[in-house]
């Protein structure tokens, strides 16, 4: 691995640039709002920032409850594989790691 | 113009079934590549109208009905049909090659059915011929879930068969038009497509069985069946307040298990729940702007989640892993599928200038103009929440994130040419949405692409991704991990049984209780009765002389003769 190619990503520094072209959008963005007027249908479009706000706090709130979801759904890997399979059966489909793509 | 005689389009598809059937390697090949391509010229010139109509028993079968939404829906069909085979080229599985012709032909002849008899039948073939392209893969796990999905989706087709047979007698027709939700007809049959369609609870056939399909299995599944259901729902119920409410509630909640579902086949099988759901709210309002919008959503999504099913079948056919525990750093040696996904990506997110964003804007301004707020509000969360598991989950497990060590190349090129030809439609479509407009049923002057709807959807998305961003940085994301997430489907995989199982255990037990004390007092009885009478002049000790025996015999025959001359 130590002679192998670099990539993109893997110079800490083309991530450092990424990143600070997407914060510049998002804050030339929110800055749009200033700038062209919309036409709007609802009464909460009009509130500033409104669709930044609503798309970071939903995807938040998103993660959040998701990540609480696995505290009483989650469940081993095979879980399920116990029904009707017999024990042979388990023990080729680990051995091929359940994952025998198309013949 | 010369006369034409006008082909079913299934027909073509089984045609081409029955050769792909019994020829090998290059010439199946053509031959599979040209139905569609064939069919598809064919049916472009195809005038609207009924093509075949004939009496049958009290009834008028109308096997070949076009109007511009069985069009919308044929042509796209076509399109998908035409990708699939493309990207599956390179197998050699004859069960799938002839299983997924007679699918989409299935598909196709569920859309130009013009009558509930016709519709019944594809109905039931696009179950039958769909669940091989899932057993193909040939695991047990893929056995027993398509097993499950068979069990399923032949109920629906039961349900729509007794709601057809209800319609006939109350309307005293079998035309498939507008139903609504008024009878047992009307609920039988909207029960019926609401299972195709994956409403909730009705959803875990879909998350189950499509990513245990093979890899080219699950491209195909994903155009056909939920479409199929799209299509007749916008055909019977349009309109229907209560589709809002479900397909609501379609979009929201599939996005949360999506979020930490590891297998990233089956995060897309959710986000496709999500995306019908869209469809479904357009069809619920039934305004013609939100028709136009669920119709070409359905459109467009065929395409665009086609593209990102084949670009993780691409993963998964090179890296022979699909969990997003085990992938990552792909992009390095995969820098062509990269691209590829992250085109589907941004299509599916509805980004500005994809094929998404054209469609799913329709829906979206149809809500708010019938007063729908709330409803809005959910889809509006569901379209952040679609980047955010669909638009950079998906690509960001598979290509980037940790680097897995793996280094597998690019897929054959038949995959590649199939993924490019989706992705350019995908940018097409968004950058010249007249095209998709003009086969609309409805026109309704809409245009995507003010500065409004532009700006609002760019900020909703950028501030959604920089929520995964923070998220990230702060440790929060839920990582990825080995594990199975209990949905719906938890009832009838593990509860029903256990409940089933302790059920007639309890019963079993009941019954030999029951037995066993009978059988005692059963048992004293007869030893009481013995006792009383043992002895040699006792009841039961009694001899009788056989002669009484042969007298007794005589007087029931006399008994029979009488009896015989009184009638």
């Amino acid at each position: 691995m130590d002679n192998e190619k670099k990539y993109f990503f893997d110079n800490a520094r083309n991530i450092k640039r990424m990143m600070h072209v997407f914060y510049a959008i998002c804050i030339i963005l929110v800055l749009l709002d200033f700038v062209i007027h919309r036409h709007v249908v609802h009464s909460w479009e009009n509130l500033w920032g409104f669709y930044p706000l609503y798309g970071f706090v939903g995807c938040v709130v998103l993660v959040l409850i998701a990540t609480w979801m696995r505290t009483f759904l989650m469940r081993g890997e095979d879980y399920y594989d116990n029904e009707g399979a017999t024990a042979a059966d388990k023990k080729q489909n680990k051995e091929v790691g359940g994952h025998d793509v198309d013949a | 113009m010369m006369w034409m005689l006008e082909i079913p389009p299934f027909l073509p598809f089984f045609i081409g079934a029955l050769i792909a059937a019994f020829t090998r390697g290059i010439l199946r090949n053509i031959i599979m590549i040209a139905v569609p391509v064939i069919s598809a010229a064919h049916l472009w010139m195809v005038p609207e109208g009924i093509h075949l109509q004939f009496a049958f028993l009290d009834y008028q079968l109308t096997p070949y009905r076009a109007d511009k939404l069985s069009f919308m829906f044929g042509y796209v069909f076509h399109i998908a049909a035409f990708i699939a085979i493309i990207y599956s080229l390179h197998v050699r599985d004859t069960m799938q090659q002839v299983a997924a012709m007679l699918y989409a032909g299935s598909g196709l002849g569920a859309v130009f059915a013009g009558d509930l008899l016709t519709l019944f039948i594809f109905w039931e073939l696009l179950a039958f011929t769909s669940v091989f392209l899932i057993w193909a893969r040939r695991t047990q796990r893929a056995y027993v879930a398509g097993m499950r999905y068979l069990v399923i989706q032949v109920l629906s087709g039961v349900i729509l068969l007794a709601g057809a047979l209800f319609y006939a007698a109350e309307k005293g027709s079998l035309e498939f038009g507008y139903i609504g939700l008024d009878g047992i007809a009307g609920w039988l049959i909207f029960i019926a497509f609401g299972i195709k369609c994956a409403f909730p609870f009705a959803h875990n056939w879909l998350t189950d069985a499509y990513p245990e399909a093979t890899v080219t299995g699950t491209v195909i599944l994903s155009a056909f069946t939920t479409k199929v259901a799209v299509y007749a729902l916008a055909r019977a119920y349009p309109g229907t307040e209560l589709l809002v409410y479900i397909g609501a509630a379609m979009t929201c909640f599939p996005i949360f298990f999506a979020v930490i579902e590891n297998d990233l086949r089956r995060v897309l099988a959710y986000s496709l729940i999500n995306q019908v759901g869209f469809m479904v709210v357009g069809v619920g309002i039934g305004t013609a702007l939100a028709l136009n919008g669920a119709i070409s959503h359905a459109f467009n999504d065929v395409i665009f989640k086609g593209l990102l099913f084949m670009t993780m079948g691409a993963v998964l056919h090179m890296t022979g892993r699909i969990n997003g525990s085990d992938l990552g750093g792909l992009y390095k040696t995969m820098p062509k599928t990269t691209v590829l996904c992250i085109v589907g990506a941004a299509s599916i997110s509805a980004f500005p200038l994809f094929s998404g964003f054209v469609s799913k804007s329709m829906v979206m301004s149809a809500a708010l103009e019938e007063g729908f707020d709330w409803i809005w509000l959910m889809l509006l969360f569901a379209s952040a929440g679609v980047f955010h598991h669909a638009g950079i989950k998906i690509p960001y497990f598979a290509f980037f994130a940790h680097d897995s060590g793996i280094r597998a190349s690019d897929p054959p090129n038949n995959m590649l040419l199939a993924m490019l030809i989706a992705a350019v439609l995908c940018i097409a479509i968004g950058v010249y949405p007249a095209a998709l407009y003009s086969l609309l049923p409805y026109d309704t002057g809409y245009n995507p692409y003010d500065a409004t709807h532009v700006l609002a959807q760019t900020q909703l998305l950028f501030f959604s991704a920089l929520a995964f961003v923070w998220l990230n940085l702060k440790g929060m994301y839920p990582p990825e991990l080995r594990s199975t997430n209990l949905d719906f489907d938890w009832t009838y995989r593990r509860l029903l049984p256990a409940t089933m199982q302790k059920t007639f255990s309890l019963i079993w037990q009941l019954d030999q209780t029951l037995r066993q004390a009978f059988l005692k007092r059963f048992d004293l009885c007869l030893t009481f009765i013995s006792r009383r009478h043992e002895g040699v002049s006792g009841l039961l000790s009694r001899t009788y002389p056989v002669g009484s025996m042969v007298a007794w015999v005589a007087v029931i025959l006399a008994v029979y003769l009488f009896l015989s001359f009184v009638r």
